[in-house]
């Protein structure tokens, strides 16, 4: 049974404070829309989380360019004054949370930045602790989930985006990134960026980005917008769109220059000022755009519905211990059918 | 701790950095988060945006649960709420058992998709003996619990797309007698009050004069607070509603009228029930509390109640349940324990008692095996004994009768032998009469 309604609901639900005022004479109106306001009031008392993860060399300009996405230091360079620039013995996971609030909307953005991944002589296997790692904050989500007595709001700190960042080489990618990115692109979304691209022209950065892709491609790894995931044609317009212009060519900046009379955000140098936020000049906007103003939500829906559900099946699979048997699909209740045929196994194992 | 702002003047400076912050402790997993501020726009302010697109694009869900009497006015009710007919029909007053009917519907308001279940009891309150009434009631808000609770815990989970039938809000019809909650509603609703967000409602408040009214509504919450009987609060925490709300949990129950039918007001066509005495109009918060309802009910509070049976009696719910399963978060060594271990352990029970039971039911089959081998050696033995002892009776009855054969035949003899002697008498008889006779004769004729 469905039935449309072809109202004049108003465009913007009123404030319910006014009382029954938009119900006289309108009686059509039922009021179902207001559900939208009332998710909206409840995400801003919530507030949000958003967990970045950022993977590259030493010298890549990754904590500038975290700074500069979120117009604040918020990176762990920019908050420990080191003396030395130390290359750490083994690379090393540290994260820092901060608490940003814009136009009322609260966010707890926790940086987690990766020293000495890719500085090392011999590289092989820098990405296990990186996977370690993404797989801990998995493990100790699905811990909160399983208990008994179980937390209101389970705290998130899964990772929700990885953002890698490719030396502007620009000839193809290194076999470190290609093992990296393949072997991560399963557990975590990764967004692939060329950092400092200011030394590349825009041919070298166009020819650059199609080798990326194409070697993407070749190698089956599958970055952000992952396009198995797409919803609807709409999405996978959009995301097609997006997919065409991965990676981004960023330059960060933390300070302003003078420009035209308006204070910019760029790299002052003797032949000109690059503006960081001139999609002319890099594509810092663009990335900005995709992560923070438009897929932010999306990033963190896949993270949580897909990869943390692999992670979870492939988890609870492990504790059942009849590594031949067909598992059951249920955790707890062995009467289920599938835990039938458990039983059946178990009877025909003993004739 | 706030790091400084940057200095800034609005003069034409051109090298300018943001002002070192003071030094922080830095652990590598900094709970903590220190508050920071943004020197632009970022543009994560449109977070809230993307989440309610992305609940827009799915839709989302709402069951009402709606308990009374038969007759009392729920589809009514509901059509008049929706602002759309239901297609129900009438219940009859001869339930057997109180039985629970829900139907789902489609709506759709502007861009907002509406997946709505009503659930009707059928036949509540009509029996002779009510005492089983709310047992069924209970059990069908367990039951959607338990199915979301099976998918919750399944492997192989899909639960962005699981539709969610658990109840969100439980409508209870009061009926307008004006004096007191019946025994009913106090035990159906002390039994609800812990699984289910309970908004008791008085129907066809147009029954009631506005001052019998407001002494009924004070009993009723009176009954219910020396009760102990939980009804849902709207919630006061977040001051854009806080106010409406506080204001609302004053008028509760709601006294609501609802008609399907429209009736000539002025110029207006309203929802009305007309009588010879006067029109009573559904949406004129005068005459009842439709409209208030319909506003706690959908506009104001819909999210809180899904989240209140969400977050509340669903895990109130699974906590329960999976304790009594046998599991739980710490050992007697309080411990934390694994769900992992608990399973394993569990699952070893399980199978121990699997075997123990089909060893059981082995040695049933082997006992009864035997037990029939015997009854059968048995009956074969009483056959046999039968037979033996008709054989004997056959054979003594055969030389019986041999016997009386031959003595029959005996007898013939000695019967035809004495005949033969017999007759062999009476021819020699009868020659000697004969000559007898004729010596006789001779003798007479000798006398001549």
């Amino acid at each position: 049974l469905s039935e449309c309604f072809n109202m004049s609901a108003p465009p913007h639900p009123q404030p319910p404070a006014k009382g029954a005022s938009h119900a006289a004479g309108d009686f059509s109106y039922v009021g179902i829309d207001a559900i939208l306001e009332q998710m909206r009031r409840k995400a801003m008392k919530q507030g949000f989380e958003l967990n970045i993860m950022i993977v590259g060399q030493s010298g890549l300009g990754k904590s500038t360019l975290m700074n500069t996405l979120f117009k604040s230091k918020v990176s762990r360079k920019s908050v420990v004054s080191t003396p030395e620039e130390r290359i750490p013995k083994t690379i090393e996971i540290k994260s820092i949370s901060h608490d940003i609030e814009e136009k009322g909307v609260r966010m707890k953005l926790t940086v987690i930045d990766t020293p000495g991944f890719g500085d090392h002589i011999n590289n092989e296997n820098c990405w296990q602790p990186i996977m370690k790692f993404i797989n801990d904050q998995y493990e100790q989500y699905l811990q909160e989930e399983i208990n008994i007595d179980r937390k209101k709001r389970i705290p998130d700190s899964r990772v929700h985006c990885c953002m890698y960042f490719i030396p502007p080489t620009g000839h193809c990618l290194r076999p470190l990134d290609v093992e990296f990115m393949s072997r991560l692109s399963k557990v975590v979304n990764i967004v692939p960026v060329i950092a400092k691209a200011d030394t590349l022209t825009l041919e070298e950065r166009d020819f650059f980005k199609q080798t990326i892709r194409e070697e993407l491609r070749a190698n089956g790894i599958d970055v952000y917008p992952q396009k198995e995931f797409d919803e609807d044609s709409d999405d996978r317009m959009i995301n097609d769109k997006i997919r065409e212009m991965i990676p981004f060519a960023v330059v960060g900046s933390n300070q302003e220059y003078q420009v035209n009379g308006k204070r910019l955000l760029g790299r002052k140098t003797k032949w000109g000022t690059i503006e960081v936020e001139n999609i002319a000049h890099c594509e810092f906007a663009h990335l900005r755009d995709l992560l923070i103003r438009t897929h932010m939500q999306n990033i963190k829906d896949i993270t949580s519905s897909i990869h943390y559900e692999v992670y979870r099946v492939r988890r609870l699979n492990e504790t059942n211990g009849q590594p031949n048997a067909q598992p059951p699909n249920t955790l707890v209740n062995p009467q289920q059918a599938n835990g039938v045929a458990a039983q059946h196994q178990v009877l025909t194992h003993e004739m | 701790m706030h790091r400084a702002a940057h200095s800034r003047n609005m003069g034409n400076v051109h090298n300018e950095r943001y002002t070192i912050p003071m030094t922080f402790s830095i652990s590598s997993k900094d709970k903590n988060a220190r508050p920071l501020s943004l020197s632009g726009h970022v543009g994560f302010d449109s977070l809230p945006h993307q989440l309610v697109n992305k609940s827009t694009c799915q839709g989302f869900c709402f069951n009402i649960l709606c308990i009374g009497e038969t007759g009392i006015g729920k589809s009514t009710l509901m059509d008049t709420l929706f602002n759309t007919n239901f297609e129900n029909f009438e219940s009859s007053h001869f339930e057997p058992k109180v039985k629970l009917r829900a139907q789902t519907y489609d709506l759709q308001e502007s861009n907002v998709r509406l997946k709505l279940t009503i659930v009707n009891t059928v036949g509540f309150g009509d029996q002779m003996n009510k005492q089983e009434s709310y047992q069924h009631v209970v059990d069908y808000i367990d039951t959607q619990f338990e199915s979301y609770l099976q998918e919750e815990l399944k492997i192989k989970r899909s639960l962005h797309n699981y539709h969610d039938s658990r109840i969100h809000a439980c409508l209870y019809f009061i009926a307008p007698s004006g004096h007191s909650l019946k025994s009913l509603d106090l035990v159906t609703m002390k039994k609800l009050d812990s699984k289910v967000n309970i908004i008791p409602v008085i129907a066809k408040a147009d029954t009631i004069s506005k001052s019998e009214l407001h002494k009924f509504k004070i009993k009723i919450m009176s009954e219910l607070v020396s009760n102990g009987v939980q009804i849902y609060q709207f919630p006061t925490d977040d001051e854009t509603v806080s106010k409406i709300n506080t204001a609302m949990n004053g008028i509760l129950p709601f006294a609501v009228v609802g008609s399907s039918e429209e009736v000539k007001i002025g110029n207006k066509m309203v929802k009305a029930r007309q009588y010879p005495w006067g029109v009573v109009q559904v949406e004129n918060e005068n005459h009842c509390d439709f409209v208030k309802l319909r506003e706690m009910l959908i506009c104001v509070n819909m999210e809180d109640l899904r989240e209140q049976t969400h977050t509340r009696h669903y895990e109130l719910y699974r906590r329960c349940k999976l304790e009594e399963m046998g599991f739980t978060d710490t050992n007697p060594e309080s411990k934390p324990v694994s769900l992992q271990e608990t399973y394993e352990a569990k699952r070893h029970e399980f199978l121990g008692d699997l075997q123990r039971r089909e060893e059981e039911m082995r040695q049933m089959f082997v006992q009864r095996v035997k037990e029939k081998e015997t009854e059968l050696k048995e009956a074969e033995r009483e056959l046999q004994g039968k037979f033996e002892q008709l054989k004997r009776l056959h054979s003594e009855e055969k030389s019986k009768l041999d016997e009386k054969r031959r003595s029959l035949e005996d007898e013939i003899n000695t019967f035809s032998k004495k005949k033969a002697a017999a007759e062999l008498l009476q021819g020699q008889s009868f020659n000697t009469n004969a000559n007898l006779k004729k010596d006789k004769d001779r003798k007479n004729s000798g006398f001549m």
